[in-house]
């Protein structure tokens, strides 16, 4: 990989070959790209700007141009492998929508997001008495696209309240360019949640 | 400007060529259940089939088109083909790579059967003897022309507005030989209010005496009835901003009004321009034979009132574009053509180009829908290869 992308390399270890793939907020389609070219996947995408669209395009790649709550009824129940949520989740205007959706039109739904509760972040705001910024939250309070931050426990609670099972747990920080799971405390230590869902049990009529 | 000096990326003088097919008895059965024959189809072609026959690209045009989609006639043309902005050697259509077909339709009035050619049973022109046409006949025509060319499959069929509806039934009518689509400002019916629209243009014709039933090709023509069909129909192809910017509420040869009821600002002397040369081109009949082609065409009303219906067994890679000002095929119907095809897991890309130049923004230059459209055929040539 020329550049690192956070979480890119994790799930590229976990897509299976050939499979089928949606991307939630896929942006110049890099993942997917990378995903098609190493996995052989048969790949999707769902962006919002303009732009992003127009490079998927050039990479040969479909994509759909949208707000990521809206436009997923479209899909069939379990339509897909799996459906990612890269670092979007927490951007999502209806993120509820978001989870629920992809459980239904996928097999599996990987959600990675910034862990609001890692120490870095409880430190600025207790330290500063201001919004927290950093390499994990860039923006200005503002500015930011930000507008359901949430914590590794939080999506953890919210999988029990819904009973989406979960099937594998990968929380980790990136350091030098590499994505590093931090099993233990990952709550404190690790700068992202990942998360992989079973869409397995989930159809129009049981979700 | 006349095109005396003919530019490097232009697809140079080009003719249009005629095919005759559907000699009785084999006439074209048509989906009113009429036949139609013989039927002769105007297209032209700009750069070279390929030895596999792969590069092939159709472009169909809308409602006023014609198969001169590039270059010139003759050196003393005033104007280009109508989509030579972007077919041409280095251009989105690019004729050094791609073999561009462009296929007038039945029913059209330059250089293909329609109403105001011979019939062949009475020695006079049809008028309104000429029967109904569909979105559909104008396709099922065009495929005896790819098949005289012998292409297998298309590289591409493309589009815009009326030849976007073309482009979306030509991949439902023969999903084997359509490798990909390209969609522009189109939809899978046409609203209540483009027909309406289409409606009143139409009643402009029909009110004209010099109409006379559609019998009037030995006499004046309707042209005061065309022009102002005309005129209705290019308002609903600007949007209000354009024409505000273009025109504001200036007035042509003063800046004070002078209270009297001829043509005084500059935006009605533009739609009087526009109507006029029109009428220089195009047959009243034919208009009246296309825009109800146009309401006709109903993807939903064909699959038993669902879309989904219509794309379920399409072998096609799409590119479904609309513009943001366009109100008359406005980006909610190109959404609805996409959903369809989502619900059947086909490969859709979807854009929503900002302009403020409304529908008729896919005839103009524009950076972007010439990058996604280029790309696309490039992608969709690779993976013709690939395989």
């Amino acid at each position: 990989m020329k550049e690192y992308r956070v979480a890119y390399d994790l799930i590229l270890d976990e897509i299976p070959y050939g499979a089928r793939v949606l991307d939630l907020g896929c942006g110049d389609g890099q993942l997917l790209k990378l995903l098609q070219t190493t996995k052989k996947v048969k790949g999707f995408g769902v962006e919002i700007s303009p732009e992003g669209v127009s490079q998927c395009v050039e990479k040969g790649l479909y994509c759909y141009q949208g707000d990521i709550d809206e436009g997923l009824n479209d899909y069939k129940d379990n339509s897909f492998d799996y459906v990612i949520v890269n670092q979007t989740l927490q951007s999502t205007k209806k993120p509820e929508v978001v989870i629920r959706e992809s459980l239904r039109i996928s097999l599996n739904a990987i959600f990675s997001f910034p862990n609001f509760a890692h120490y870095s972040l409880r430190l600025y705001s207790s330290f500063y008495g201001r919004m927290p910024k950093n390499k994990l939250l860039p923006y200005e309070w503002y500015e930011t696209p930000n507008i359901h931050l949430l914590t590794i426990k939080d999506f953890r609670d919210f999988c029990n309240a819904f009973g989406y099972p979960i099937k594998k747990e990968m929380h980790f920080s990136t350091i030098r360019c590499h994505s590093v799971k931090l099993p233990a405390m990952p709550n404190l230590f690790a700068e992202y949640g990942f998360f992989i869902l079973d869409g397995g049990p989930f159809t129009s009529d049981t979700i | 400007m006349k095109a005396e000096i003919i530019p490097e990326n232009s697809a140079g003088i080009v003719t249009t060529n005629y095919y005759t097919f559907a000699e009785p008895p084999d006439e074209l059965l048509l989906v009113s259940g009429k036949k139609l024959g013989p039927i002769t189809l105007a297209y032209e072609t700009y750069g070279t089939l390929n030895s596999d026959k792969s590069n092939a690209i159709l472009i169909l045009h809308a409602l006023s088109g014609s198969a001169h989609a590039a270059g010139y006639h003759a050196k003393k043309d005033m104007y280009p083909g109508w989509w030579d902005n972007y077919v041409g050697p280095g251009k989105t259509f690019d004729t050094s790579h791609y073999f561009i077909i462009c296929s007038n339709v039945i029913g059209g009035c330059s250089g293909s059967t329609g109403p105001s050619s011979i019939n062949p049973e009475t020695g006079k022109e049809y008028g309104l003897d000429f029967p109904i046409v569909t979105i559909q006949d104008m396709v099922n025509a065009q495929y005896h022309l790819i098949k005289f060319f012998g292409i297998q499959k298309l590289l591409s069929v493309v589009g815009g507005s009326m030849g976007g509806m073309q482009a979306l039934q030509w991949s439902i009518s023969y999903p084997d030989m359509v490798q990909s689509v390209v969609a522009i400002a189109t939809a899978a019916s046409l609203s209540a209010q483009g027909i309406a629209f289409n409606e009143v243009g139409r009643q402009a014709i029909m009110l004209d005496p010099n109409w006379n039933y559609g019998d009037y090709y030995n006499n004046e023509n309707p042209k005061n009835g065309l022009s102002l069909a005309r005129m209705i129909g290019h308002i609903t192809y600007l949007s209000e901003k354009l024409m505000h910017e273009k025109f504001g509420r200036r007035l042509q040869h003063s800046d004070i009004f002078k209270f009297h009821m001829d043509l005084e600002f500059e935006v009605e002397s533009y739609l009087h321009h526009k109507g006029n040369d029109f009428v220089q081109r195009f047959d009243a009949n034919s208009y009246l034979y296309i825009t109800k082609a146009i309401d006709y065409f109903d993807l939903k009303n064909d699959f038993n009132g669902d879309l989904a219906n219509a794309f379920v067994n399409v072998n096609s890679n799409y590119l479904v574009i609309s513009f943001s000002s366009d109100w008359l095929y406005p980006t909610s119907q190109s959404r609805e053509i996409v959903r369809a095809l989502r619900m059947n897991s086909k490969n859709v890309i979807f854009t929503e180009i900002q302009s403020d130049k409304g529908h008729d923004t896919f005839l103009l230059p524009h950076e972007q829908l010439e990058h996604n459209i280029a790309n696309f055929l490039k992608r969709e040539f690779e993976k013709v290869h690939r395989k």
